[in-house]
């Protein structure tokens, strides 16, 4: 149950508004829904493991009483009701000596349907392994499908009443307190202990799956069903240098806020991928955009699609939108904003809503200062956020408030070629690679040197650590956020927030 | 889904099915369960399939994450040669040794599981896909001792450019002349010491 509900995207979504009251450390619970998933699957892989091995020695044991000749108490129990002429008040279900274990497993429901939801596990958990799931998605997506199976087989699975309990009345007759130890003349025609009756156990995994299930089913198929038939319509293409595709989209009702994301399918290519993409723009534009940079079957494809210019172009189906962290940005005084490559799409987000609270002069803005830290490989993928940039800068400049954003951009793919370029063009105003007056930093960012320098700028805030990357920098970053952090809660507080898809 | 190595996802269910079968071993021979003797083959089977699949091969597209240590059992599977290689070879050995396992209440997960992965080699043996083991790039090592090949030819002190211009007109005009001493110097240095 605990499975379905952390992937309930509309849910934890409507949860993050309603709770814009509660501390933000609340909510942010909320973003690693994904890590919970992971870990409650660890849990029903374990638990399963013990439950199969427990009913191994179950089964084991019913088939021993079954076959004992001693007349012990066991084989007693084991030889009552067995002809099915008579109700069910059975005990053992091993009705006669020759039945194996494995033809009671398999001819009984809760065996059978134990097998196949297991089965089922093991495949989806080794479909949904990293190294599978980075490299193949399309694998993990359709393996992991096979939860609806998983949760049909649990939901049948007690239906066959194989775990059996005494019947309340044959509780009142034959109490096994007073009667165990008599069970050699329970068929004699003693009043004081007849023969025990059994009978199965309700099944009860229902009772918890039930709920979620249905809520996750009204989200994947209500929902996303209702959302994909709404008309999505392109106002514009753009294709960007490094195989970045931009589409500008419009869909009527649809409202978002700041760094959150869209699942976006294409039929024309694949029926029933759905895939994440965060949004760039700004809520305040009339329209939403996506940047999708080529990265596997279905990012080539669809970057294919457009590139040849056919119209009508293909059709786009929009579900959506989820909110993640970026929403937090405004509540810090001081934001530090980190994008790796492709990361920087939510803060290109961020960074235009901010030019647009600028001209409208919104006063609810909290934030005074913001640093924006851009590490790219090489410099082709600059350029779509180059336009923004300079017309930041340039913004900035007009308003006279040019401390307000702070951005230091990193090329970690530098050869002495581009190094030896830019040497000579030291003297320059404007950055020879990217035209801003900011000049680019090569290679990796020192962190130490940055926070203590933001630590000594601003020391009685509380200063927001945003990250879209990898997770080797998310460890660097939040070991110094912990490092940096002053022990006097009035001082200097990093607070690190990181999101990946 | 036309990019898939189907033999990549075949090695982690053929590991999860080696994991599987050994816990099912065990409990069927701690347990001294009926026909326990199938227990014991299931450990042995077990062990044998994680090791086998434990190195991972390496990707056709894009870079392999290796697992923890691999390395060394990496060596000992690529000495089968075309054994460990083809696929179509692993698929059928892994539904051998599934068989027997079958027998058993406690190992017949670890058959199921086992099985399954050996159709999924089976596809991607079809599809004609291969293990081509991970191994670490030798480091190119600088020779220290080649690339110097002669001393330096104007060593400090030198003149400044004109006299070095002057030096050279001279040089081609007297080549005759022979050095004295390791160097030449093309100033008189006098020695200061008194």
């Amino acid at each position: 149950m605990l499975i379905l509900i952390p992937v309930c995207r509309n849910l934890l979504s409507f949860l993050r508004g309603t709770c814009s009251f509660c501390r933000s450390t609340l909510r942010k619970q909320l973003d690693h829904n994904l890590t919970f998933h992971k870990l409650v699957a660890y849990m029903i892989c374990l638990h399963t493991a013990i439950h199969i091995i427990a009913h191994l020695f179950n089964f084991e044991r019913y088939s021993n009483s079954r076959k004992a000749t001693d007349g012990s108490i066991a084989s007693v129990l084991s030889s009552l009701y067995n002809d099915k002429k008579e109700e069910n008040y059975w005990l053992n279900p091993f009705h006669s000596q020759d039945m194996t274990v494995e033809y009671v497993t398999f001819t009984t429901i809760a065996g059978l349907t134990g097998v196949i939801i297991t089965i089922a596990l093991v495949l989806m958990v080794t479909s949904a392994m990293e190294f599978i799931r980075r490299s193949y998605f399309e694998v993990f997506w359709y393996t992991h499908h096979l939860f609806v199976i998983y949760f049909i087989g649990l939901g049948l699975h007690g239906i066959g009443g194989i775990v059996r309990g005494q019947t309340q009345e044959s509780m009142h007759e034959s109490d096994p307190r007073k009667c165990e130890e008599s069970f050699q003349t329970w068929n004699d025609h003693h009043p004081s202990c007849k023969n025990p009756r059994f009978e199965g156990h309700a099944p009860e995994s229902w009772k918890w799956i039930l709920a979620p299930l249905i809520l996750y089913l009204f989200e994947r198929i209500i929902l996303r069903g209702y959302r994909s038939l709404q008309k999505v319509e392109i106002i514009k293409v753009v294709m960007h240098p490094s195989k970045v595709l931009e589409l500008q989209l419009t869909k009527r009702g649809f409202s978002m806020e700041v760094g959150q994301y869209i699942f976006v399918k294409c039929p024309s290519i694949s029926y029933l991928e759905w895939h994440p993409f965060t949004l760039t723009s700004a809520p305040e534009e009339d329209f939403f955009s996506i940047h999708i940079r080529a990265a596997g079957d279905w990012t080539e494809n669809l970057i294919r699609a457009f590139e040849q210019q056919h119209s009508p172009f293909p059709r786009i189906q929009v579900d959506g939108p989820f909110g993640t962290v970026s929403e937090d940005v405004f509540q810090y005084e001081v934001a530090m904003l980190v994008g790796a490559g492709i990361g920087v799409t939510p803060f290109a987000s961020i960074l235009k809503s901010i030019w647009y609270k600028f001209r409208q002069d919104d006063r609810k803005l909290k934030t005074q200062t913001i640093y924006f830290y851009w590490i790219c490989r090489e410099t082709g993928a600059f350029a779509w956020f180059n336009d923004l940039l300079a017309s930041l800068e340039q913004e900035m400049e007009e308003l006279g408030k040019v401390g307000f954003l702070n951005y230091r951009l990193f090329l970690t793919g530098w050869n002495s070629n581009i190094a030896g370029h830019a040497a000579l063009n030291f003297d320059k105003a404007t950055d020879i690679l990217t035209g801003l007056k900011q000049k680019t930093f090569f290679g990796r960012p020192m962190w130490d040197n940055e926070f203590s320098a933001i630590a000594t700028a601003h020391p009685k805030s509380a200063v927001g650590v945003f990250l879209c990357g990898p997770k080797k920098m998310a460890k660097s970053l939040s070991k110094r956020c912990r490092q940096h952090s002053s022990l006097d809660p009035r001082k200097v507080q990093f607070y690190f927030n990181k999101e990946n898809f | 889904m036309g990019q898939i190595e189907w033999a990549m996802w075949a090695n982690e269910q053929a590991l999860a099915s080696g994991l599987i079968l050994i816990t099912g071993g065990i409990v069927a021979t701690a347990a001294q369960f009926a026909q326990w003797y199938f227990g014991v083959y299931s450990i042995a089977a077990g062990v044998f399939v994680c090791l086998l699949e434990y190195p991972r091969g390496k990707r056709r597209k894009g870079s392999t994450m290796e697992r923890c240590g691999q390395k060394y059992m990496t060596k000992v599977v690529k000495l089968f040669g075309p054994l460990t290689r083809n696929y179509y070879v692993r698929a059928f050995l892994h539904l051998g040794l599934s068989v027997p396992a079958g027998f058993l209440l406690a190992t017949i997960l670890g058959t199921a599981c086992l099985a399954i992965a050996s159709g999924i080699y089976l596809l991607a043996a079809v599809r004609g896909e291969q293990w081509t083991p991970i191994e670490p790039k030798p480091k190119e090592r600088p020779q220290v001792g080649t690339t110097i090949k002669q001393p330096p030819s104007n060593p400090p002190p030198r003149p400044p450019a004109e006299a070095r211009k002057k030096l050279s007109e001279e040089e081609s005009a007297a080549a005759t002349s022979v050095p004295s001493g390791p160097q030449e110097n093309p100033i008189p240095v006098t020695d200061e010491v008194v």
